[in-house]
This record gives structure tokens, sequence and C-alpha cells, in this order.
């Protein structure tokens, strides 16, 4: 689902949200985790909530699953309010992040134990772990205990276990932590096919931005127990709401300046004496005065040793190179000591362009390569 | 030798010197007669005798002592009793230890260093001392008595000192701190997000404790069952200052024959026997202990 450009539930007034979490706010002590947060969430997405340690996060998510009551507010599922349920009685389930496999039963009897409890017959059960051991690719490893397993083996046999009892919802709390890059990148991948084969809805939560980028329809990104912007991962990439949310993913150039001339769809802003003034296009009018921020992402930044013919072209000397293989990114010091960075591909086999360290440079960039933020 | 040899050897000397030197002894005392004599048996090695007088000593032992107990139901009824009531006070600790070390784990991460300390605190008085205590708690006229008299919950004194009920309750008391610190230890190290994990699957919390936390806690449990069972088998204070004259337990058998009918032979022939009796159950706990290192 998360695949096909048309599935954007959240844009359609009439669609039935299977989550919709309302004036939520949970406080431990005096400490408030969620400040009225209200959040909906549709069927077969793939949703991520991110954040960076502290946020909440994890919070919401153990509220979801039941672990915690909020303190005021309500959760529904499917229109029914889940408050007061125990999470033995919620149609969720949830993938731990230290996967609290049982040690003492086999890979079989951990993906069994839901369905043992619900009393499902033994034929099916045996058919159902069948189904998930397939499903996970861990078919000739059922009798195993999971002190005989592998990281990466024990983080499906925690899928699978979670998913047994066809859940509504999956909860995954940084499913992917323990695993090293490579296996991580690859089980992103699976995880997005497994949803789409199940269509399961999945909310995942995560510190790791490229993780919520690869693998969700939608990321909510929290700031101290609020949502600072809920969107589809490239919306949250190229429209970032706030300074916050800009600076949280990827990397980020913020140069803050006073709007000289206002303009629906196009403006200057004056960011420093004796430097031109920026022109950049934008979809908001702002009143002439008013501070404002441009995001700009490094890769939109272009770089020569001569003058650019872009909208907007600034002098300096390189600061620094960090070469990375497919790309490099340049920081360039301007006049005034703001540092812009600059990223180029790497395109051909020599990561050289004649450019090196103290050069005197230009950076450019286009009028629309750019967001005015005003938070 | 290269030094850790010799470290290794440390034990390995400590073990010949003090168990397996005085054990070839009293099993060599088990084989030899009761003599009136200084020591009480027969023969005895002649070293200037030499080689010759070695043949002697080793034609002389004999099974005469085992046949012995093997004949005389009391030493049969002292074993079968000592392995019930070390059997039964096991699992009474057990079920007293298991609620007090369940709760201990699940207390504020702050507060266990002080009731673990607790637990083991009875052990800086004399464990004599305390038996001791418990006639004073347990006779007619002691504490426990006055207490339900004056409640009124009896009307006459309740004899439990001189049975077997007060050998339960000193075994119980006594041994407590060894079943319950390792079923703490397992309790404790359990990631408590198996619980919820349980809880999350559909398990109630009753059954969350059956399915994971009691089959996690079983190594504890064992280990801990094994510590109170192996010391009770052969315990000869609690049965002689509580249990009286009423309780027949091996511990105490053996003293009466080697102190009071001064028969050191047939006192050896028991030793041998409980020992034998008690390496099942060491073998057991070994085995256990390394099964639970490997994992």
């Amino acid at each position: 689902m998360v695949n096909d450009v048309n599935f954007r539930p959240w844009e359609d007034p009439e669609a039935a949200p299977l989550i919709d979490i309302a004036n939520v706010t949970k406080r431990f002590g005096a400490f408030t985790a969620i400040h009225d947060l209200s959040l909906k969430i549709y069927p077969r997405e793939f949703f991520a909530i991110l954040g960076p340690s502290g946020c909440g996060k994890t919070t919401l998510m153990r509220m979801l699953g039941g672990f915690d009551e909020p303190t005021s507010g309500s959760i529904n599922l499917e229109g029914e309010d889940l408050t007061g349920t125990s999470p033995a009685k919620r149609p969720v389930n949830m993938m731990f992040q230290s996967y609290a496999l049982f040690p003492h039963l086999t890979v079989q009897d951990n993906i069994a134990f839901g369905l043992k409890r619900e009393k499902m017959p033994k034929g099916e059960i045996a058919e159902r772990v069948e189904q998930m051991l397939g499903l996970v690719q861990l078919q000739d490893f059922a009798a195993r205990k999971p002190h005989q397993l592998s990281g990466g083996q024990r983080q499906r046999v925690a899928l699978a276990r979670a998913l047994a009892k066809r859940p509504k919802l999956l909860l995954l709390d940084e499913p992917l932590g323990a695993l090293d890059k490579k296996l991580r990148e690859a089980t992103q991948f699976e995880l997005m096919g497994i949803q789409e084969q199940l269509g399961c809805t999945f909310v995942i939560v995560t510190h790791d931005q490229e993780e919520a980028m690869t693998v969700s329809s939608r990321i909510a990104v929290m700031k101290q127990g609020e949502i600072a912007q809920v969107a589809p991962p490239e919306q949250i990439y190229e429209a970032p709401a706030s300074r916050y949310v800009a600076d949280f993913i990827g990397d980020v150039n913020i140069i803050e300046g006073h709007v000289s001339a206002g303009g629906e769809s196009r403006m200057s802003l004056s960011w420093r004496e004796g430097e031109p003034e920026l022109v950049v296009e934008t979809g908001i009018g702002l009143p002439r005065g008013e501070t404002a921020w441009l995001s700009l992402r490094p890769e939109k930044v272009s770089i020569a040793t001569t003058r650019p013919e872009t909208d907007n072209a600034l002098q300096g000397k390189v600061l620094d190179i960090a070469y990375l293989g497919n790309v490099s990114t340049y920081h360039v010091e301007l006049a005034n000591g703001q540092v812009v960075k600059a990223q180029e591909t790497n395109a051909g086999r020599s990561g050289n362009r004649g450019i090196t360290w103290d050069d005197q440079v230009w950076v450019g960039w286009s009028a629309e390569a750019g967001v005015v933020l005003t938070s | 030798m290269k030094p850790n040899r010799l470290l290794m050897a440390i034990p390995y000397i400590w073990l010949l010197v003090l168990f397996l030197a005085p054990f070839g002894i009293v099993i060599k005392m088990s084989l030899s007669d009761l003599a009136v004599s200084i020591p009480p048996y027969t023969p005895q090695l002649d070293i200037s005798e030499g080689w010759a007088g070695l043949r002697a000593l080793f034609a002389n032992l004999d099974f005469e002592n085992y046949a012995w107990l093997a004949d005389d139901p009391l030493y049969i009824n002292a074993f079968t009793s000592s392995l019930i009531i070390a059997a039964v006070s096991t699992l009474l600790t057990l079920l007293v230890a298991y609620p007090l070390a369940y709760a201990m784990a699940c207390a504020p991460r702050r507060w266990r260093g002080l009731l673990v300390m607790l637990v083991i605190l009875p052990f800086w008085t004399s464990f004599l001392i305390r038996v001791y205590a418990w006639i004073g708690i347990l006779k007619s006229e002691g504490l426990l008595n006055q207490l339900l008299l004056s409640v009124g919950v009896i009307s006459e004194p309740l004899v439990i000192l001189n049975t077997t009920t007060a050998v339960y309750i000193g075994i119980v008391y006594s041994y407590l701190p060894f079943m319950v610190l390792p079923i703490y230890a397992a309790l404790e190290k359990m990631d408590g997000s198996l619980l919820e994990a349980a809880e999350d699957l559909g398990a109630s919390r009753l059954s969350a404790f059956w399915l994971v936390t009691f089959p996690l806690s079983l190594p504890g449990v064992l280990a801990g069952c094994f510590l109170v069972f192996i010391p009770a088998l052969g315990e000869f204070v609690i049965p002689d200052l509580l249990g009286g004259s009423n309780t027949l337990m091996i511990g105490k058998t053996l003293y009466v024959e080697f102190f009071s009918n001064l028969d050191w032979p047939v006192a050896s022939a028991v030793a041998v026997v409980l020992l034998a009796i008690l390496i099942v159950p060491i073998f057991l706990f070994q085995r256990q202990q390394q099964k639970v290192s490997e994992q």
C-alpha cells in the first residue's frame, strides 16, 4: 500500500481512521510525557513515530498497546474506546525493542503463545505457526530456543509472534535497533513486504530518520510530548513545518533573516548586512519585516569556482570537505562567518573537483530550492 | 610447574587432605569391628609390621556393619524418616521462600539491597543460639502459646516442642535464606518486558506468572531445593533440640552410635551410607548448575 501513490486516506474526509487518538495527555507525576496530542491513523498505513529519546514516542506507543493509560483524552480503535482495556484484550500486538522472546520456549512455542491463549484448536495453531514461520523464513528453526538464534533471526521470531494473532494494529518499538546497518536496511524492505502482504496496520517507533523515511506512509515527528508535524516522508523532507523538523530530518542549512520585500510567490530575505538579499520562491505570503528562516538542503546547493547562474550566489571559503563516497559535502564559510553546506554527488570516479581547503568558491541555489519557515 | 597449575592444585590438595583422607579413614573404620580398646575398634594398622601388617589389616576388614544396618529396622527407619523430613521441609521452605523472593524482586530497586541484607541478617548470630531461641517460643509455656492463649484462639497450650512439627519449623526457619536467595537471583534478572509480552499476547496476569515467571525461576528454585535438602537430610542440631525423642533422623542416630554407644564402626557405616545417599542430589545439583552456567 505504501508504494501506491494513490494510497492517501488521510486526505479523504470520508475515510474512517483505524486509530483515533483524541486530546491525549499523559503525566508521570509532575512530568508531562504527552501533551494534548491528537492523531488519526488509517487502516493499512505504515505509520512512523519519529523523535529523539525522551520525546514521548514510546509512551504514546505503550498507550496504544495498553501498558499505560492516558491521564486524559481517549484512544479509539475502529470507533471503540480502548481506555481501560487490558493489553490482553486489545486487538493490538507489539514487537518489543528487546524482542522479549520467552527464553524457555522454542521458536514455534513462542509464536504459538498468543494463539494458545485464545484457545485456538491445535490443528489451526500448527497451521498458523507454519505460515508465520514461512512469512519470516524460519521454517528450519522451529525447534530452536531463542539463545540458539542470531540477532536477526530473533528479530524475525519476535515479528512472527506479534503477527500470529493477526492483530488489527501492530506496534513496533525500535524493531531494527539491535541489527547492524546492512541487515537493518534489508529488513526494512522485508517489513514493508510483510505489511503489504498481510494488509495489517503498522505503527513503528524509531529515532532513526532513515528507517522512518524508508518504510512509512506517513511520519509523525514528535517534540517534547507534542507532534511537530505529520506528513508523508517526502513532504516532511521537502516541506518541513518548522526548523525543528527540518533539522531533525536529514542535513540542513538554516539561514535567519527578515522579509524585505513580500509577495505571494516570490520574496526577498535580507539576512546579513553587506550580503545580497536572498530570493525565495514560497507558497506563503509574509509581511515585510517578519523574521523568517530559510531552510536549505545541502544537496540543493551547488558549489563552483566561478559565479554560478543561479538566483542566489554567495562567495565564501572552503572550511571542510567531507568525502562520503557517494557524495561530498563542502562546508563553506561566507564572509560574515555563516557556514553553508553544499553537497555534490560524486558522479565521476575522481571525487576531485579542483576545490580544496581554503579555496575561494561560490555557492548557489535557485529561488525554489529552499523553504521559508516562520517557527 | 606453571603458576596457574599450582593455583589449580590448591583446591585438589585441599580436597585430598581435608576430605578424601579423612573419608578414607571413616570407610576403613566402617569395615572394622567394635573392640574394647583405644580407639574402640579393631583391626588397627601396625606400622612396625610393615607390609605384612597392612595385609593383616585388610584381611580383617569386612562388611559386617553394613549387614547390621540393613538388618536392623532402626537404621532403615531413620534413613527413610530423614528423607521424608528433608523432602517435606524443603517443600515447606519453598512455599514460604517463593513469595518472599518474589516480593523482593518486585520491590523498588533501591530497596532490594536492604532486603537482601535483612534475609542474611540471621547469620550474624550463631545457628545454635537461634535454634535454642525456638525452644523458648515453642514450649508449652512459651511465647507462641502465651500469645495464642491471651488472644483466645486456643484454650489449652499446644504441644509443638519435641514433635516433628517443631523440626519442620526449625528447618524452614534455619534454611530459608538458602532458598530465598537463589530464587530471588533468578527472578531479579528476569526481563520485565517478558511479562508485558505475555500479557500483550493475551495471557492474564496469573497465567503469565505460571507460563513465564515460574518456568524462568526454576533454576533458582532447583538450586534452593538442593541447598536446603542436602544439609537438612543430615541435620542433627534441629531434631536434637526441637524434635526430642519422638523424631527419628539419621544425624541423631549417628550421634547416638558414636557418643552414647561408642560404636565407632557402626557410626562410620551410617556416615558412609548417608554420604552415598547424598551423592545423588549433590550430583544432580552440580549438573543443574553447570547447565545454568552454560546458557
